[in-house]
């Protein structure tokens, strides 16, 4: 009797212990997942209490809409904008923190002063800096003799807009995980490299990146699935109007939650139409983290 | 324990409440229950002195408010009643979304059932109708303002163009909105530099709302594609804007509050709400701003109703507030301080209303201007998307605005993007 508490102890016990959390995620994460799943089957409006069941239409509806399309060509379009420049930005930043500096730790928690901003801050002051008639930037380029911009009217611009919005926040938090990485990476190798006569480029090139590439992965991958689900940066940037629904009025700033978002809380409140989307949007934000594991694969296995 | 308590006793207090009203006596029952009352609005609806007021007169009510912004304030609202929980007691309606209640009047409490059967000839007729269910059974919300429209000015900006001044030789420049389009035709001509208007959708919503019909029929029905009204409203607001009289700015973004005070148009449809917004935004413009009438004649563009959903325990507290809030007394003190247009029409002949002006619109005489307007409104049928349908032929209108779509592509664009609203 003794002997067999005695195991189940040691054998349930950690199980027990872990399962906080795995009870907290099947509440709050794999429910929420599946019953998404059975509203997304459904023409389910929160306005009425009919819920009919419609198979696989409002998928099928969704992948003919070429406003869904439109969203997401917008949101690769801002996720490469910012994500790209970002990482460069925060690699550059975190090289440049790593080595011998005065005031170090001002620096460092410096870098991660954009992230602790509310983001709702941040895009009310950058939707004033991107301005058309009395926006900073435009007064910029206007005293340099250059045009102004409709920000918000453009493709191209609003994307733009959207990107520096995201870069400014997440740049110095990249770049503290870089930092974290690279501090990792043993001392004498550095040594050896500079009475080599390596310049700080080179060091960079040959030695950081190298021993920092599973890091660099990881931050592809979180940047990835925060960029797909961009929402309140193109949402504020359009201001409390329509516009913020849709992305302007020719749609050239929504992106796939805002999509989500205007079928969800909008024209009719179809939360069935919505749901479909959410998941649509979960297969794509898996699909991209699975690129970015096989590619993490053959890494591994090259060297 | 307090809570079953409570359970127990608002019952009890609902049947005295019920008593005593049905006497028709205003005298406090029992008055021991402690009530805490939970308001829910979009925007300031200038209710925070009366609340001071009505919390003297009923010591055991106590009120709090929470304020959100338009469009959040009705997604969450529709949320909890969705989910049967989270409501105020008292919810705050725009006409936009009204509709969409009144077409499921189940998740709201009554007015009728609460006594308000006898105070129908309070308010507007419409301002009344807009309220009842489709079978005309449930009222489900007692009305606040109304938007009586009117045309904002800056006379600076018309002085500079050579345009008369004078509120009342600027009505008579535009008694129809062709005549409207003209003038900012001669505007552009005279200040190229500036824009006659801020953005052409509000004119756009203008003419329709004025219509006979607007979007939707009366069997709820849309009907964008075949009204003429809307299509004759359409080609108009597009010859505005190949005339570049609009300074394409989008409502409620930080561009279009600073041109208020900036100056950079010159007119903008004003419905009587939209006031204390062009003053607060504008507080430099001071004197040169003033207000005439609106081109069409009359025609009313927003307004609330006060309702109170199913969820709300203490339905007659909250009842007995909402009709105080919305008595002829409470709405003359909210619109000389917000500038909210009464909806109760007994006021209109009220010399205190009437007489209103403010400093601010060069003394223009507010309350006689949005009386006009509001006595000559013709009331419209609104259906269940009425707000995401003006908002779908305003994003049209923004796409010409912006270059990217000829008038006709923008309009099939529509045609098609309203269809699929359905």
């Amino acid at each position: 009797m003794r002997t067999w508490l005695y195991k189940a102890d040691t054998q349930l016990s950690p199980y027990v212990y872990i399962s906080p959390f795995f009870i907290l995620f099947a509440v709050f994460g794999l429910f929420p997942l599946g019953y998404t799943a059975w509203v997304s089957l459904h023409d389910w409006s929160l306005l009425s209490d009919e819920h009919s069941f419609v198979g696989l239409g409002n998928y099928s509806e969704l992948l003919a809409d070429p406003y869904f399309w439109n969203a997401l060509r917008n949101t690769l379009s801002i996720l490469a904008l910012s994500t790209i420049p970002q990482l460069i930005l925060a690699l550059i930043l975190a090289h440049l923190v790593n080595r011998p500096l005065r005031a170090k730790t001002l620096w460092r928690l410096g870098m991660l002063l954009p992230n602790v901003t509310s983001v709702v801050a941040v895009v009310v002051i950058f939707s004033q800096l991107f301005g058309r008639d009395f926006g900073l930037i435009n007064w910029l380029l206007e005293s340099f003799g250059l045009g102004r911009i409709d920000w918000q009217a453009g493709v191209a611009s609003s994307h733009v807009a959207i990107a520096a919005m995201i870069t400014w926040r997440w740049t110095g938090y990249n770049a503290l995980i870089f930092l974290a990485a690279m501090q990792a990476v043993p001392k004498e190798l550095y040594e050896s490299a500079t009475l080599d006569g390596a310049t700080a480029g080179q060091q960079l090139r040959k030695i950081t990146i190298p021993s920092i590439r599973p890091t660099i992965i990881f931050v592809v991958i979180v940047s990835t699935i925060y960029g797909l689900q961009v929402f309140a940066e193109p949402q504020l940037f359009a201001g409390g109007g329509p516009n913020g629904i849709i992305g302007g009025p020719d749609r050239q700033f929504q992106t796939l939650t805002l999509y989500m978002y205007e079928h969800g809380f909008n024209r009719g409140f179809e939360f069935g139409y919505a749901s479909a989307t959410a998941w649509v949007m979960f297969g794509l934000i898996v699909l991209a983290a699975a690129v970015n594991y096989l590619i993490t694969r053959r890494i591994r296995s090259s060297r | 324990m307090r809570a079953s308590l409570r359970r127990l006793l608002v019952p009890i207090m609902v049947t005295g409440l019920l008593a005593t009203a049905a006497c028709g006596s205003d005298e406090q029952p029992g008055g021991n229950e402690k009530i805490t009352l939970n308001v829910a609005l979009f925007g300031d609806f200038g209710f925070k002195p009366l609340y001071e007021e009505y919390s003297k007169a009923h010591p055991n009510i106590t009120i709090k408010e929470r304020i959100s912004d338009y469009a959040a304030h009705h997604q969450s609202l529709i949320s909890h009643l969705a989910t049967g929980s989270g409501a105020a007691d008292i919810e705050a309606v725009e006409i936009g979304y009204l509709s969409s209640f009144t077409a499921t009047p189940n998740r709201f409490h009554n007015l009728l059932d609460l006594g308000a059967g006898s105070l129908e000839n309070q308010w507007l007729p419409w301002k009344w109708q807009q309220g009842l269910s489709t079978d005309k059974k449930t009222l489900i919300g007692l009305g606040t303002d109304v938007g009586g429209m009117a045309m904002c000015y800056r006379t600076d900006l018309f002085k500079a163009a050579g345009l008369p001044t004078a509120r009342d030789e600027v009505s008579k420049l535009w008694p129809t909105w062709e005549e409207y389009v003209a003038t900012g035709k001669k505007y552009k001509a005279a200040a190229p530099k500036s824009y006659f208007m801020e953005a052409s959708g509000n004119m756009f919503r203008a003419m329709v709302e004025q219509a006979p019909t607007g979007v939707y029929d009366d069997a709820d029905k849309l009907i964008v594609d075949s009204n003429e009204s809307v299509k004759k409203a359409w080609d108009l607001t597009v010859d505005a804007i190949a005339s570049d009289q609009s300074a394409k700015l989008a409502a409620w973004t930080p561009e279009w509050s600073a041109a208020f005070g900036k100056g950079t148009f010159a007119t903008i449809v004003c419905p009587a709400w939209m006031t204390a917004y062009i003053e607060t935004n504008a507080k430099d413009a001071a004197g040169k701003w003033d207000i005439a009438a609106v081109p069409g004649g009359a025609g009313s563009m927003g307004g609330s109703h006060l309702a109170l959903p199913k969820q709300g325990k203490n339905a007659q507290a909250a009842y007995d507030l909402i009709k105080w809030l919305t008595a002829p007394e409470q709405q003359k003190k909210i619109f000389k301080a917000t500038g909210n247009f009464p909806s109760t029409p007994s006021l209109y002949t009220d010399p205190d209303l009437t007489g209103f002006s403010k400093p601010f619109f060069n003394n223009a005489p507010l309350g006689k201007i949005f009386t006009a307007s509001a006595q000559a409104v013709q009331p419209q049928h609104q259906g269940p998307k009425q707000g995401d349908v003006f908002n779908t032929i305003g994003a049209g209108l923004g796409r010409i605005e912006q270059g990217k779509q000829s008038a006709d592509d923008a309009w099939k664009q529509v045609l098609s993007d309203v269809a699929k609203l359905g």
